[in-house]
């Protein structure tokens, strides 16, 4: 039982620390500026390329088969550093990587991995959000290809992806779950149409809406065999509820120190209910670093996924909430002339229990499958 | 980094849980049983949980705060009701000060509202000690107060009497019926650090309470949320149910990375920094209990509003628990202070 460092991890965090030092791009937070979204390519794979990104997958692919322990380092020093978060997007390669055939994985995971290749996911629809299974965008046999037509929505980084994972329906005539395949679908085509949505506090870049209609994939790029969709996509989203898969921890540790300056600078300014708030930031935060301690601790018995994703996905949603108070509180709504990014951090975390499956949907999860109530 | 417990603890943990399941209180009328008690009291102190804190040959504790933590949260989910706490906290005070173990039950005593140790000025402490309380004081005949000495503190011992507690079925409180009387064979001076040292212990072992307490209260209200039937349905099968128990269920998850870190802390990390993780925890912690309880009581109806039901035994143990040593208004300033923000106006 130790949360210390390994001479290992200890000789990581001080190569990283000097890496960092001489390596941070300066962007602004993704969720308050669209700028960040034109440095985040470079960001991706200066850190892959010099040893830090997708540390604990396999080499095949473009890893270094580490403990995901390594990645708890990781957030933390991109945090104290105050660098942009290690890119989220882990879920997509443990999907692939639990569902994808040796040639679909050699063909896709390493560009996503080293950031090479940008990647969006293509699940939600306008009729079908929590309900997924009633997705109706569907992909025709046509030789070789698929045809996809339909209507994804809430598809985030749509507009810079050259892929997109695809759900569609490829048998109407079976239960709604067992009718689903999943695609990996190239973007720069004619028959795909992406449109960027407006976020609440204004960011543009965050999700689209993308429109298939007569846009091609290669049979070969089907992941799995056909209706066999359903659990792939269980095992993506079970990953993206992760906190540990996502690093968030970097994200709101980095808030959270900013807002702290702020407020030694000149504890004068806030009253005790902006200072209780930051108080309970600071302890949101920690305590998700740790839980994310043990969570990648247990994966040194082998990476699962199951319900507990739900329960860590309502922590780090609670975590990115507290967060978000406090930078309103201490930042302030931004009147007048005054800076609004707090303002942008917080209507942002709003996002959070909702992206990934609502803190509904993951709280009918922790009741029935973790706490075996009925139905 | 692995915090995955080890075999042995797992093993201490499975120990613990057969004992609590065996002899613990299952029903409110079951703490009126002495003889039930007494056979728990029993078990414990033939189980030397008690004496985890206690030194080795090279002043060491016999056991790390992770140990000590496993033990008492066993022990909070059980709502056990034979002492623990104060025995346990009395062994580590007397561990620092290189003063031998104690020769009859001891427990340790806390100012007025539990937030503190007692720190008495001078021998003649009857002033300081108004409204000291002495916690986890089943069948103790004393308490431990740090005496202000030489730029540290001497540890005395003060006769103490029972009193009728009134939030905490499971640990009843004692107040001092003496004056205090300095301890013998003390090889040292309690330092601050010392005493950080100690609070963070404490802060870790009502966590590790806390975090038993919301386990227990969790599988009870879940238990009857399966039982209980209204329209026709178990209530259980009610969504608004169902997200109360799966709130409580989270909040108990979060509170339990936070405590298990705290228990670490203890003995791997400098002081300071021993006593911000146990802040930090305690804040979390005591904030999650009290919801969780709660919800315990809440799930409940009617029943739950009934002295007979054990929903108010594990709401009142969490009371008591997150009193000891300060709750989350208490602990959240200690964060704040920590990070160099002082509560403001
Ligand atoms: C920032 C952001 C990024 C996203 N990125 C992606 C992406 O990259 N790819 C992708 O495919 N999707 C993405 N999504 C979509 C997201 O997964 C859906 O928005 C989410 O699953 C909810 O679906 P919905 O919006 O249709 O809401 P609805 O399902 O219509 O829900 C509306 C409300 O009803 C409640 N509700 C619905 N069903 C139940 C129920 N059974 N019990 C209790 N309450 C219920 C919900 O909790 C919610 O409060 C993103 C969303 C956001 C906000």
């Amino acid at each position: 039982m130790n949360f210390g460092d390994s001479p290992d991890e200890a000789e990581l965090r001080a190569r990283l620390r000097a890496w960092l030092a001489d390596n941070d791009p300066g962007l602004p937070a993704s969720s308050t500026d669209d700028a960040y979204w034109r440095g985040q390519p470079a960001w991706h794979q200066a850190l892959y390329d010099a040893g830090f990104f997708g540390m604990s997958w396999p080499k095949a692919i473009g890893g270094q088969e580490l403990p995901s322990v390594f990645d708890v380092i990781l957030d933390e020093e991109l945090a104290a550093a105050g660098t942009p978060p290690r890119p989220s997007l882990g879920y997509l390669v443990q999907g692939i990587l639990e569902h994808g055939n040796e040639d679909i994985q050699q063909r896709f995971l390493p560009g996503i991995v080293s950031g090479r290749e940008r990647w969006c996911q293509g699940f939600s629809e306008p009729d079908a959000g929590s309900d997924l299974a009633a997705l109706r965008t569907r992909a025709d046999r046509d030789g070789d290809d698929y045809v996809l037509t339909g209507h994804k929505v809430w598809t985030s980084y749509s507009d810079d992806a050259d892929w997109c994972l695809v759900l569609a329906r490829t048998d109407h005539d079976v239960p709604k779950h067992k009718g689903i395949s999943a695609f990996v679908v190239p973007m720069g085509q004619p028959g795909i149409e992406q449109r960027p949505l407006k976020m609440i506090n204004g960011i543009t870049k965050e999700f689209g809406e993308v429109i298939f209609d007569g846009a091609r994939v290669p049979a070969a790029n089907m992941i799995g065999a056909p209706g066999e969709g359903w659990p792939l996509a269980m095992t993506v989203v079970s990953h993206e509820r992760e906190p540990g898969e996502l690093g968030y921890v970097s994200r709101y540790k980095k808030v959270v120190k900013e807002l702290a300056t702020h407020v030694r600078a000149n504890p004068e300014a806030y009253d005790a209910e902006q200072t209780r708030d930051l108080g309970w930031a600071i302890v949101e935060a920690e305590m998700l670093r740790l839980h994310v301690c043990r969570r990648l601790s247990d994966r040194l018995d082998g990476v699962s996924h199951g319900p507990e994703g739900s329960v860590d996905k309502l922590l780090m949603t609670q975590v990115e909430q507290a967060v978000g108070h406090a930078a309103l509180g201490i930042g302030g709504t931004g009147h007048g002339d005054a800076d609004d990014t707090a303002l942008k951090v917080y209507l942002y975390s709003r996002a959070q229990s909702v992206m990934g499956g609502t803190s509904q949907i993951q709280r009918n999860l922790v009741a029935r499958r973790i706490l075996g109530l009925p139905a | 980094m692995d915090v995955r417990l080890s075999p042995e603890q797992h093993a201490l943990r499975d120990s613990v849980a057969q004992v609590v399941d065996r002899l613990g209180p299952k029903a409110v009328r079951q703490l009126d049983d002495p003889e039930r008690a007494a056979k728990l009291d029993a078990a414990i102190a033939a189980s030397g949980w008690r004496d985890l804190r206690a030194a080795e040959d090279g002043g060491q504790p016999l056991a790390s705060g992770v140990e000590a933590a496993i033990v008492a949260e066993e022990l909070g989910r059980g709502l056990v009701d034979a002492p623990f706490l104060g025995p346990t906290l009395s062994a580590e005070l007397r561990r620092l000060a290189g003063a031998p173990l104690a020769t009859g039950a001891e427990t340790v005593l806390l100012a007025r509202g539990l937030s503190s140790p007692v720190v008495a000025a001078a021998l003649d402490g009857a002033v300081v000690l108004d409204g000291a309380v002495a916690i986890d004081a089943e069948g103790a005949g004393t308490a431990l107060v740090l005496l202000a000495a030489g730029g540290g503190h001497m540890l005395a011992e003060v006769a103490v009497r029972p009193v009728d507690e009134r939030t905490d079925l499971t640990r009843p409180t004692a107040v001092p019926s003496g004056t205090p009387a300095p301890l013998a064979d003390q090889a040292r001076v309690l330092t601050d650090h010392d005493v950080t040292s100690w609070t963070a212990l404490g802060l870790a072992l009502t966590c590790a309470d806390l975090v038993g307490v919301m386990r227990g209260a969790v599988q009870l209200a879940r238990d009857y949320a399966v039982d209980r039937r209204q329209y026709g349905a178990a209530i259980g099968s009610f969504q608004a149910v169902q997200h109360l128990l799966a709130d409580a269920f989270v909040a108990m998850e979060g509170s339990r990375s936070v405590a298990l870190h705290a228990a670490w802390a203890v003995d791997a990390l400098p002081p300071d920094e021993a006593l911000a993780a146990g802040a930090l925890a305690k804040a979390y912690c005591a904030r999650a209990a009290r919801t969780v309880c709660e919800t315990a009581v809440q799930v409940h109806g009617g029943i739950g509003n009934t002295w007979e039901c054990l929903a108010h035994v594990f709401l009142r143990r969490a009371l008591m628990s997150s009193d000891v040593l300060g709750g989350a208004g208490a602990n959240l300033a200690r964060v704040l202070d920590h990070h160099g923000i002082g509560s403001s106006r």
